[in-house]
């Protein structure tokens, strides 16, 4: 049997009654089923949860129905967070991911416009007793209707794009460290930390301690050093722990604490799964009716994490975390800054050891330079790249495996934060 | 130089966490003294801050269960190091229901003030958040410019109204004008002033009662009734209020006509003066 012609209809039934447009050849919109859910009670505030969850990571939600349920994924822009959530047919009331013999809808809206119908959760907890989501292969609307309390109904029409299924490559089996623990036990971790820190720094220290630290990426330029906040959770914390002692991860703070919230709200356990520095990170939550997946790409080694265009790019050591994770003991011995203010006279750059790049923006030392006119040596300083470009991204792509090449430059001293005193006391 | 110190008891850590949230809302950095008896605040009135200085004590034996320091010098047994006020208040912020809390200068990488908190959990064992503070020790031949101020003898000295009552009064003086005259007398009146081209706007208070003056000599010539004024940007007098979240023990308010207020207020055991210059 040959291939189909283009806007054949298969099948008998209502949408054989479809008029066919002359003319045109719209081979998958003809294929194309109804998707239609029914979400009721506490679960539309889970659902709602779980959008504003994805809203934290990207700008565009992935709408696909499936057989084996509802799934809502997003990416960031640099492509270095990934989120999706799987909602089981069981949550649903209703669910038909697309009527008999048709194929599976797939559709990408505008996380705005998708989070907008959610954005009150206060709302969606007392008034809404019904979610209706559809989508009608025919149109070209997501419709949204919420049925709230006295009879009111409100209808979000919400337009789509097709798109192509979006697909992470990932494995959590294949992470040899896992950590499981209440995502309460995390919440409350995460406390100390000031909500607007970038990025945090999750690593197993002596005696099986879990320990996250605030990770700032130092500007030399900068004479405003930020605060380090770390705490300390000990192993009865966790379900499950799974790790070596010194493996550590840097990830998106603000991207977990989107998955993090979730969890918490629904009261579940959160899974870490990770590997090496540079490999991507996985966040998992599941319960009976839903499962969550946040892959986080985290910071490698040798790479350092900058978006600005022609910034400072420096070699940032994987934070060593034993050197704290020991607890102090209550004498004097690491608190004597004199000493400290002796040395800052003779320190010299210790992390000279670092290979020089190619390119280097450091206003520190410089490559030597040949002597030559001074037009010379503003070529030399070149950015490192056209301005212009896009920024390089410095986190490995997910999706493409590709390693951007790593730039960085040797680490100047510390910038002096006393003037000499005068005298020896 | 060395400083160690820990507080057990919650009301002082309450306490101490309230007073380092009204520095930061009057101080964006600011330097921290640590003496054998005490603790300041100190803001001094360099151009930077506009003119506007302050000085916060408080006694260290009315927090600290435990407090060791050894300052710079046996003769000079101080230390004085800058801080950004706000990660302290937020360093603080998570020991709210803390078992204990520990500071201590230490030096990480850098100089720091790390405050370890000792955090009550779930489960049975405990948690710790330490917050590594970045500071400045300040050298010793700049301690002068940081001593306490010098407060003149002023012309009228009265108690503040309620802070909030002048703090509301205040922000909506502040979108009609950006200065603003803050006058009393000694009959326990104060005003606050406004007046641009289109409009006057006058907020009277009064029964605020004044304190016996520490000097009689003027006092006796003036008239009860003559209003001593100060004419001062509104933005400054603005930021002083609403660092006072909780209401002070006391409160008084000292003009120097033309050239300063200076106000002063007891939070409990701790003292807090803010001088705010006039307008030139």
């Amino acid at each position: 049997m040959g291939a189909e012609p283009a806007g054949a209809v298969r099948g008998k039934g209502p949408r054989a009654r479809r008029p066919r447009r002359a003319g045109q050849c719209w081979p998958w919109f003809g294929r194309r089923g109804s998707m239609k859910c029914l979400v009721t009670g506490s679960n539309v505030k889970v659902l709602g949860k779980a959008v504003h969850s994805l809203s934290r990571i990207g700008d565009e939600l992935y709408l696909e129905p499936l057989e084996d349920g509802l799934s809502l994924r997003t990416v960031n822009s640099s492509r270095s967070a990934y989120a999706c959530f799987l909602f089981a047919p069981l949550f649903f009331q209703q669910y038909q991911a697309t009527t008999p013999g048709q194929d599976l809808l797939r559709c990408k809206i505008l996380m705005k416009s998708f989070l907008s119908v959610f954005r009150s959760l206060v709302m969606l907890e007392k008034t809404v007793e019904k979610c209706c989501i559809s989508l009608n292969g025919q149109s070209s609307r997501l419709v949204v209707q919420l049925h709230c309390k006295f009879g009111v109904r409100k209808t979000h029409n919400l337009s789509f794009q097709d798109c192509e299924s979006l697909q992470a490559v990932f494995d959590p089996a294949l992470c040899p460290h896992v950590l499981r623990a209440p995502a309460r036990v995390l919440g409350e971790a995460v406390l100390p930390f000031p909500p607007a820190l970038a990025e945090v720094t999750l690593g197993i220290g002596r005696g099986c301690r879990v320990i996250l630290r605030s990770y700032h990426e130092e500007d030399a330029d900068s004479t405003v050093r930020a605060m380090v906040t770390e705490v300390c959770l000990g192993e009865e914390d966790f379900q499950q722990l799974q790790a070596q002692e010194g493996a550590a991860i840097t990830f998106c703070l603000k991207e977990f604490r989107g998955l993090l919230s979730f969890a918490e709200s629904a009261n579940l356990n959160l899974c870490i799964h990770f590997d090496a520095p540079g490999r991507p990170a996985i966040f998992t939550v599941k319960d009976s009716l839903l499962d969550g997946h946040f892959v986080l790409a985290t910071l490698s080694e040798t790479d350092s994490y900058s978006q600005d265009l022609g910034s400072l790019e420096r070699h940032r050591p994987v934070p060593q975390l034993q050197a704290h994770s020991t607890p102090h003991p209550d004498d004097f011995a690491n608190d004597d800054i004199d000493s400290y203010m002796i040395a800052m006279e003779t320190t010299i750059g210790n992390e000279g050891s670092r290979a020089l790049p190619s390119i280097s923006l450091s206003p520190g030392p410089q490559p030597p330079q040949s002597p030559g006119s001074p037009s010379e040596e503003e070529d030399e300083a070149e950015p490192s790249t056209v301005p212009g470009t896009p920024p390089p991204k410095k986190f490995r792509s997910l999706f493409f495996g590709s390693i951007l090449a790593p730039v960085g430059s040797p680490q100047g001293p510390s910038p002096v934060l006393a003037e000499d005193s005068e005298g020896e006391g | 130089m060395k400083f160690r110190g820990k507080i057990v008891d919650g009301a002082c850590l309450n306490h101490f966490t309230r007073i380092s949230n009204m520095i930061a809302k009057l101080a964006k950095t600011c330097t921290l003294r640590i003496s054998p008896d005490k603790l300041n605040f100190i803001l001094c009135d360099k151009l930077a801050n506009g003119g506007v200085s302050m000085w916060c004590e408080l006694e260290q034996e009315n927090f600290f269960s435990e407090f060791q320091m050894e300052g710079f010098s046996a003769e000079n047994n101080e230390i004085y190091l800058e801080l950004t006020s706000e990660n302290l208040s937020r360093a603080l912020k998570t020991a709210q229901n803390a078992r204990a809390l520990k500071i201590k200068l230490t030096n990480k990488h850098f100089p720091c003030l790390t405050v370890s908190v000792e955090l009550f959990s779930m489960s049975s064992s405990t948690r710790i958040a330490t917050h590594d503070i970045p500071i400045k020790v300040i050298p010793r031949k700049l301690w002068k410019d940081l001593q306490e101020p010098m407060v003149p003898d002023p012309d009228v000295s009265i108690y503040l109204p309620v802070l909030k009552t002048m703090k509301s009064v205040v922000e909506k003086m502040k979108n009609i004008s950006s200065h603003l005259v803050i006058e009393a007398n000694r009959d326990g009146e104060l005003n606050l002033k406004i007046e641009t081209e289109l409009v006057c706007v006058t907020t009277h208070f009064k029964d605020l009662g004044n304190p016996p003056l520490a000097s009689e000599s003027t006092s006796q010539d003036r008239n009860p009734e003559h209003m001593a004024e100060v004419h001062i940007d509104i933005r400054k007098l603005l930021q002083f209020l609403a660092g006072q979240q909780v209401n002070p023990t006391k409160a008084l308010c000292n003009i120097v006509t033309n050239k300063m207020v200076h106000f002063h207020l007891l939070h409990e055991d701790v003292s807090l003066q803010y001088f705010i210059p006039a307008l030139s």
